[in-house]
């Protein structure tokens, strides 16, 4: 029996779907709750900070020597920023605490905040990229001149020949608004300090448990060993639960402080305005094609506004980096140029989030795809087809390498489902009739599960990317595997004990994924970058191979047959070509409590340990989006949207198609809904979700998804990662659509979100420009 | 703040007296005063939905209403859905189609749909759907969980 590759309803299900999962902020009972007092100017300097007699109240001074969380990128074009814990000289956007207050209860905190008053000096700030750039604009940080935290560049030696030669150059200013991940759950801790050990557990709503220990331990000043972080359950992180905050180190400092118990639970205001944003960019984009429709060459300049600090441990680097080395996607391109800076603003800061620049960087490659194939009279497809690649492995100007992929099979095989040719037809009989449909594509190369050689060439001084897998059989013939991963929705704990299953013949539901707690799992990095079934997956396939040769070597022994004789399947040993068998859990009982009579095991026991790095594999995929847009209204509605995705071996397909509909969402969702706004004061304007709109299901079509698979060796489960790839596909495939719908008034669109007060605007402004 | 009032309810089928600050809302009284933490919090203005619970048979958003206001009503939550040991159909069915990916939309979505369901348990697909936007979910893009809801209905009418 092979588990992998089925559906399987997933073992995280039943608690939650009781009401029984415990979140952060269901662990805070008798907790004292701390509350921040936040800056509500977005530069000044602090004058005072007062709070009535007797309040319990923390700033920076108290925090003494506590030390400020200071990202860093080994690259002389990188300026590192140190965020303190506390400001206690300036403040440099709005929501950056200043002081925390306690009490017993979170009203009363809050009540208490409210009592703090903080005198500020308010002065200029820079919120948006123009401003962060103008010649004498004032700094964010001394350090960094004209606000740059990082200025890095490529260029190959024939770009500019490339462009004297082209027959289109194609250019255009690309901006993406900033979002918000918007996981549903805020985020949250409860520290709770031991008086018997004197160590504090946190329990946060976090991405990343093991790298949280080490941040804080630092930041505190203590071992490691100190601390015991726990990952509870986790109602989502997007990427915004990947970072070391403030909050979480003053939230343990006050556990050990007071040696009790401490609450932070962050509301949706605090979420939305002062935990991290993303996809603030503005891409100017030169592309060179020749007669043919061949892209020639690309000239990009990428500016990524992060916001008043870089992110531990991911830098601000992420977005432009990120964008720098895998603008060219999945076509081929021999000359590119191509600067990108992390500027600093006082706004939020940015952190990683869903798709990272992807988004952003493939709607702008695909656009530009649009605007030379109207140029040069091709349809959509031929343009692709000239310049998708299709050999593999593919090494791209940058360097990066990727493994096999179907980036043209998914491109036809999206065209087939949608069949354009029809589509055609009835947009045109529609157009007569004044209604404007239009059909647009996205084509787009995933990089999943990078391990430490991708994120050693990003040069990051924590460089992220190893996975290791524990795996423990106990005396009754149960398997425990612990991660150093910790999922927070992705059902990995389901995926995992497939993967481990099919290795060594004990059935999932004998198998116990552990995650997310330091003192139980090795050290791991955590779920971002579609990592975790990538390499966590990897891991447990290599420990299992490993366990199954231990438990065949005890079988072995038992049943009196050569090891490679037995076959274990479904919790029980047999001898190949015999009726001999024997259930694993009488081997389990043998390998403990009769040890000597297995001496092949001596060392090991039946545990096997695995650690798993790739270079990183690549996904693929092909969306295709039919939208209408009503001229009156600025209206846009999606009627129909098709994915073809590429994530090689599906491990569960439920799980896969699961994350490709809540990628696409949240892709929609960029395209056409969500933007965080700040007025010219830096004062965020987008603080609850009736400001800042998260589709709800009257949005999101139904999702037509079809699978190709590309077996690789570039992962040894031949499984891709498919976290982001709904993400970052379907922005582009959409503004693609909404542009196609908008031809006929000669309006393309290089923005998004691409709101119904945008799309309005633009055709008005067709209007005038037309008359 | 203001005296404690005493609130009498029935919760799950319960009755239950708490005390609690009249500006306590009917969430925070499931959750901290009636150890009921299945009822989530995602936004604490009325948007999210995640917080959905039956107030006398209606979906309300508990993170708007007082826990005074509850006062003689009777309230189901989550944790009340799933009956004698068994799984409610909704609960099964958004186990079956994968409803859920963090879980934390989930309760507020288990008991909206209870309360669509149980007063139309023909629904029609488009107003099912109209219906179920009123709460958000970050992570399912929203497909399996109107599959979900689809499927348990059926299941319900059967
Ligand atoms: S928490 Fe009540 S609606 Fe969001
Ligand atoms: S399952 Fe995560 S918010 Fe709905």
């Amino acid at each position: 029996m092979r588990w992998v590759g089925r559906p399987l309803p997933r073992y995280e299900d039943p608690v939650l779907l009781q009401g029984h999962g415990r979140y952060s902020a269901d662990l805070a009972q008798g907790a004292r709750f701390l509350r921040f007092v936040r800056s509500p100017i977005a530069r000044g300097r602090i004058l005072t900070v007062n709070a009535p007699p007797e309040t319990p109240m923390i700033t920076a001074a108290a925090l003494g020597d506590v030390k400020p969380i200071c990202p860093r990128l080994d690259r002389p074009d990188c300026v590192a920023v140190a965020q303190p814990i506390l400001a206690s000289e300036r403040v440099i956007y709005v929501g950056e605490p200043i002081a925390a207050v306690i009490s017993d209860t979170a009203a009363d905190a809050e009540d208490l905040a409210e009592r703090v008053t903080v005198e500020i000096n308010p002065e200029t700030p820079v919120v948006t990229l123009d401003q962060a750039l103008a010649p004498s604009a004032p700094l964010v940080h001394e350090a960094a001149a004209q606000n740059t935290l990082i200025d890095a560049r490529f260029e190959t030696a024939g770009v500019v020949v490339a462009f004297t030669s082209a027959d289109q150059v194609v250019e255009f200013t690309f901006t993406s608004g900033r979002q918000a991940a918007m996981p549903l759950e805020a985020r949250g801790a409860v520290a709770a300090f031991d008086t018997a050990s004197g160590r504090v557990t946190l329990s946060a709503s976090t991405q990343m448990p093991h790298l949280l220990r080490t941040g804080i331990a630092d930041a505190l000043g203590i071992a490691e060993s100190e601390l015991r972080v726990i990952a509870p359950e986790v109602g989502g992180g997007f990427g915004q639960k990947m970072a070391l905050i403030p909050e979480y180190v003053a939230a343990v400092w006050a556990a050990r402080h007071f040696a009790c118990t401490v609450a932070w639970i962050e509301d949706r205001l605090e979420n939305l305005t002062a935990s991290f944003h993303a996809r603030d960019q503005r891409l100017h984009l030169r592309g060179a094609f020749d007669a043919d429709g061949r892209l020639l060459a690309i000239d990009a300049d990428i500016l990524c506004n992060v916001g008043a600090y870089s992110n531990f441990p991911a830098t601000c680097g992420v977005e432009p980096l990120m964008a720098l080395a895998d603008m060219p996607g999945p076509y081929q391109l021999t000359e590119y140029r191509a600067r990108a800076r992390a500027i600093a603003t006082n706004t939020c800061p940015m952190a990683p989030y869903r798709g990272v620049s992807r988004p952003v960087i493939t709607a702008a490659m695909e656009r530009l795809m649009d605007c030379a194939a109207a140029r040069l009279g091709l349809d959509a497809l031929e343009i692709r087809r000239r310049n998708l690649t299709a050999e593999f492995p593919h090494t791209s100007v940058t360097g990066v390498v990727h493994d096999p992929g179907s980036y043209r099979e998914a491109m036809e095989a999206a065209a087939q489902v949608i069949d354009i040719a029809q589509f055609r037809t009835r947009q045109q009989t529609a157009r007569s009739e004044g209604c404007w449909l239009g059909l647009g594509m996205s084509v787009f190369a995933e990089r999943t599960g990078p391990g430490t050689p991708a994120f050693a060439a990003r040069r990051m001084v924590m460089t992220p990317g190893f996975e290791r897998v524990e795996l423990v059989i106990d005396p009754s013939g149960f398997l425990e595997a612990r991660i150093g991963s910790s999922p927070h929705g992705q059902g990995l704990k389901t995926t995992l004990a497939q993967l481990v299953a099919d290795e060594t013949g004990i059935a999932p539901r004998d198998i116990r994924v552990v995650a997310g707690d330091t003192d139980r799992t090795p050290y791991g990095w955590g779920t971002f970058a579609s990592r975790s079934l990538v390499i966590a997956g990897g891991a447990c396939k290599l420990a299992g191979t490993k366990l199954r040769e231990r438990l065949q070597a005890v079988a072995s022994q038992v049943l009196e047959a050569a090891a490679s004789d037995i076959e274990i399947n479904d919790g029980r040993a047999f001898v190949r070509g015999t009726d001999l068998s024997i259930e694993v859990r009488q081997l389990a009982r043998a390998a403990y409590h009769q040890s000597h009579r297995f001496p092949a095991i001596a060392e090991t026991g039946l545990s096997a340990v695995a650690t798993y790095d790739p270079y990183g594999t690549f996904s693929n995929a092909c969306h295709i989006a039919i939208v209408a847009a009503d001229g009156a209204t600025g209206q846009v509605t999606i009627e129909r949207f098709v994915i073809v995705e590429d994530a090689g071996q599906l491990i569960n397909p439920m799980i896969v198609e699961g994350q490709i509909h809540g990628g696409v969402a949240q892709g929609i969702a960029n395209a056409l809904y969500e933007r965080v706004v700040y007025d010219d004061a830096g004062n965020p304007l987008t603080g609850s979700l009736s400001d800042y709109l998260v589709p709800t299901m009257a949005e999101i079509p139904k999702l037509e998804i079809q699978h190709l698979v590309t077996p690789t060796d570039a992962s040894v489960t031949g499984a891709k990662g498919v976290g982001e790839g709904g993400t970052i596909g379907a922005p582009a495939a959409v503004l693609n659509a909404v542009s196609d719908a908008l031809a006929p008034f000669g309006v393309g669109i290089f923005e998004m979100p691409i709101t119904p007060q945008r799309v309005l605007h633009l055709l008005r402004e067709a209007e005038r420009k037309a008359q | 703040m203001s005296e404690k009032q005493d609130v009498t309810f029935t919760v799950n089928g319960d009755k239950r007296t708490i005390r609690v600050e009249p500006r306590r809302s009917l969430a925070d009284a499931l959750r901290e005063d009636c150890g009921l933490t299945g009822t989530h919090l995602g936004c604490e203005h009325g948007v999210c939905g995640a917080c959905t619970v039956l107030v006398d048979d209606q979906p309300v958003r508990s993170c708007l209403m007082f826990a005074v206001q509850a006062d003689g009503a009777r309230v189901r939550t989550v944790e009340g859905l799933a009956a004698g040991g068994k799984l409610h159909p909704l609960q099964q069915a958004f186990w079956d189609h994968h409803g859920l990916q963090c879980g934390f939309c989930t309760p507020g979505f288990l008991m909206l749909a209870a309360g669509i369901l149980e007063r139309d348990p023909n629904i029609a697909e488009p107003e099912l759907r109209e219906a179920l936007s009123a709460n958000l979910c970050r992570c399912t893009g929203y497909q399996n969980i109107l599959k979900s809801v689809l499927a348990a209905a059926f299941e319900m009418r059967r």
